[in-house]
């Protein structure tokens, strides 16, 4: 419970908490506060923001509600920030933690693999995976998160390889673990904390590679993301500005919140390492 | 002496700890003087404020760690009072520092003599030419085999106890009038230990520098020490000469750390079984790094054709330095290494030949205590569940290994309600108790010991012990005990077997190793334990 305490003693890691919640709250009341669809025409296109207390944040080129935009896109950026997470760090972790404990071919076999993936700019790929398997939601969450496991893959295996060879993890050899047994109950608790602080880098980076994604009209068109936002306001970006900065800055700070609270939990974990 | 003005003297010196450290204070009220050409020993355990005692005088303390009283007078002045910029001439210049770790006392990426020249270039206007010229002479002073080379040589490539002479010639190089020695020797084997010791006496008898010298060890104490300070807690508990306090102490707590100072002698010997549990025959382990198809490998023996028997019940004590191959054999023994050659021969069976899958069922016949009770403990599990995880893992169920864990900690002298907590609420004694209980929840049969004490207090050191000669007793447990402390052998071995270079060099009776000594290297090892006369005349005293 300490690095509950450390965590709530830094402003910047609240003030990260702070956004995420009204990001997530924003996400939740979405379908309440905007029950029609978000998609569907709602008033004449173009709408500057704060002219119509109808449109508050005005419409897009089509005349459809920024503001409910924004609301449901928070869903959107959500899930498959989160989703991609956790496919990222499943794969990161799994291929690390084979890598690092096994050492010998096993390690060079994963980490030649894991190189193969990082040469590749991750956007490239991204947009291979996306233009082969098509631009549904899934599809596109799950894109996301393979190209994004390689940077926790090395972390994880870095954490194994200084772990195995700890006097602790031998007194489990010697007591009889088997190997499975030695890596999940033994080194992985104690190889999670810089991987979960890890996560919240990977989150805030597969926000922003759909959003880029949408912005090329490659992401699902039939959802109501931010970046397809984005994307729409480019035609009018020199007049309408609006129309993409909105969601350019939902974006912003929504990336901002989570490397935050990345940050916040850093130093909450590995408290040595703070004013060093 | 007592004409001379003290080159140091603290007086009421009080450092203040953070909020929320064990005690307020890490030091209170000390004082103490320290004269030219005189060794002041300051011998305590740890967490007894000698370190912080040294830090202090250097002003060299963490942030939140101040001094709130008391003076340190240098030279006629308060270096407490002092500036940060006149604290910079006085350490290094006036003051010079050594540490007990040179590795990492020393920048890896510049050589040795480039490290000296430092101290001439930083506090001195003297020519390159001349700086090197001193720096030669001064590597020479500290008896380094060829300086010129050593001036060259970067840290890595120096044993330890060179690396440890380059410090002190850095330390002496501006003819420091104090010179604080923080644990210079606990690093370093004996042998080098009692070179580095000399080295040190003779300096300071030429230069008459005075020096601060702290060890937890009385032995070092006996053997270099003029005057003795003994701390506890943050408060001199005793101070007096070296022979007052070693002969004849008055406070308690000196006597209880003295009567803990391991004695020099092997206790009478023990009825030995005939049968042996584990007979060794020919292990041999190579390391082999590097190459490329076999070439430019590096090949290290590093345990060559060592033949060891255990008898049932009895002790044996593997003693050497290290690099003399004594682990790597211990971690043959329970197969966390593969031994390259040779039998292992527990109850007929030969361990050296089992596959892994075998080794790992029948684990629970041998068990392994190691060495650091802080790495040794999974940090995130509690005490009770780490005692409990062998039975579980050979498929006891776990409500009634937990609960026999509780009872395996009252028979390793720890309190049963303890295994709620994690291993760092334990300090190092308890630690080493909970991995004590772990080797023994599977019932073994042979306890392999990797120097289970050496990183504890004297005093821990030896209730640990005695603790381990208890179990043996009850358990008849054979234990396989390494270590590379001889003091700590004679008190607990039966037989004794002294490895050099990965090769048993002398093996026998603890009594007849110790007292008769066969071999040079046995010898050589024997003579070079700190205070080797008092350890002795100790014994005596003690029997």
């Amino acid at each position: 419970m300490d690095a509950v305490r450390r965590y709530f003693r830094s402003p910047a890691a609240v003030a990260g908490l702070v956004l995420l919640i009204i990001v997530i709250g924003m996400a939740v009341s979405a379908g309440w506060l905007y029950p029609r669809d978000p998609l569907a025409l709602a008033g004449r296109p173009l709408i500057w923001p704060f002219s119509n207390p109808r449109f508050l944040l005005g419409t897009d080129n089509s005349g459809r509600d920024i503001a409910a935009q924004i609301f449901y896109g928070a869903r959107i950026s959500l899930l498959i920030g989160g989703v991609a997470t956790v496919i990222a760090i499943l794969i990161g972790v799994l291929v690390g933690a084979f890598s690092g404990y096994y050492g010998g071919w096993v390690d060079t076999v994963l980490m030649r693999i894991t190189e193969a993936f990082q040469t590749l700019p991750n956007f490239v790929l991204l947009l291979v995976l996306v233009a082969v398997f098509g631009s549904t939601l899934t599809t596109v969450t799950i894109a996301v998160g393979v190209v994004s496991w390689p940077a926790p893959a090395r972390l994880t295996r870095a954490e194994f390889m200084s772990l195995r060879n700890r006097e602790f993890v031998q007194a489990g050899r010697t007591l009889g673990m088997k190997d499975i047994q030695l890596m999940l109950g033994e080194i992985l608790p104690n190889a999670l904390p810089p991987v979960i602080v890890y996560a919240s880098v990977v989150m805030a980076v597969a926000i922003l590679l759909e959003s880029a994604l949408a912005f090329l009209r490659l992401s699902d068109p039939n959802v109501a993301s931010w970046g397809n936002l984005i994307g729409l306001g480019r035609d009018v970006l020199r007049v309408q500005w609006y129309v993409s900065a909105i969601p350019g800055i939902a974006i912003l700070v929504t990336v901002l919140a989570v490397s935050l609270v990345g940050q916040g939990l850093n130093d909450a974990l590995n408290p040595r390492l703070k004013g060093r | 002496m007592s004409a001379t003005e003290p080159i140091l003297s603290l007086d009421r010196l009080s450092v203040r700890l953070p909020r929320g450290a064990d005690r307020t204070h890490a030091l209170s009220e000390v004082s103490l003087q320290i004269a030219a050409n005189e060794i002041l020993c300051v011998v305590g355990e740890s967490g007894s404020g000698k370190s912080v005692m040294a830090n202090a005088v250097m002003r060299l303390l963490p942030n939140e760690v101040t001094i709130d009283g008391g003076r340190v007078m240098f030279e006629s002045r308060d270096l407490c009072a002092a500036s940060a910029a006149e604290m910079r001439k006085v350490r290094g210049a006036r003051i010079a520092m050594i540490f007990q770790e040179p590795m990492t006392a020393l920048n890896p990426l510049r050589t040795i003599g480039d490290q000296i020249a430092e101290m001439f270039s930083t506090h001195t206007e003297l020519s390159k030419a001349e700086i090197g010229a001193r720096m030669l002479a001064l590597l020479a002073d500290v008896r380094i085999p060829d300086p010129k080379v050593a001036a060259k040589a970067y840290p890595h490539e120096l044993s330890g106890g060179q690396r440890q002479r380059a410090m002190i010639a850095m330390a002496l190089a501006l003819d420091p009038k104090l010179l604080i020695a923080d644990e210079p020797t606990t690093a370093l084997d004996v042998t080098t230990q009692a070179q580095i010791l000399k080295l040190i006496r003779d300096l300071q008898q030429r230069r008459r520098t005075a020096v601060m010298f702290i060890t937890h060890d009385f032995g070092v104490v006996a053997e270099i020490a003029d005057r003795v300070v003994v701390m506890q807690h943050g408060v001199i508990v005793e101070h007096g000469t070296a022979a007052a306090v070693l002969n004849h102490p008055q406070h308690a707590y000196t006597r209880q750390l003295i009567a803990a100072v391991p004695p020099l002698k092997a206790p009478p010997p023990r009825p030995l079984s005939a049968e042996n549990i584990l007979t060794m025959s020919g292990v041999s382990k190579t390391y082999r790094t590097g190459g490329f198809l076999g070439r430019g490998a590096r090949v290290t023996p590093a345990v060559r054709n060592v033949s060891l028997n255990l008898p049932r019940g009895a002790t044996l004590g593997i003693v050497g330095e290290s690099g003399s191959g004594k682990s790597t054999l211990a971690r043959c023994i329970v197969r966390l290494i593969d031994p390259d050659a040779g039998s292992i021969l527990l109850d007929g069976q030969d361990w050296a030949k089992l596959s892994r899958e075998q080794v790992r069922r029948e684990t629970r016949h041998i068990q392994m205590v190691f060495q650091d009770p802080f790495a040794s403990l999974n940090p995130r599990r509690k005490a009770a569940e780490l005692v409990a995880q062998g039975p579980i893992v050979h498929g006891t169920p776990r409500a009634k290994a937990i609960a026999d864990a509780r009872e395996l900690f009252a028979l390793v002298g720890l309190d049963p309600s303890a295994g709620d907590r994690f291993p760092h609420e334990f300090s190092g004694g308890q630690r080493q108790r909970i991995g004590l209980a772990r080797a023994l929840a599977l019932k073994p049969d042979v306890l392999v010991a990797d120097e289970p004490v050496s990183a504890l207090d004297v005093s821990v050191q030896a209730q640990v012990l005695k603790l381990l000669a208890e179990l043996r007793a009850r358990l008849g447990l054979s234990i396989i005990f390494i270590t590379h402390d001889l003091r700590v052998a004679a008190q607990i071995c039966d037989l004794v077997a002294v490895m050099k270079d990965g090769e048993v060099v002398e093996h026998g009776l603890a009594g007849q190793v110790f007292g008769d000594p066969q071999h040079p290297y046995t010898r050589a090892l024997l003579d070079s334990i700190p205070g080797g006369a008092f350890a002795r005349e100790h014994a005596i005293e003690a029997v």
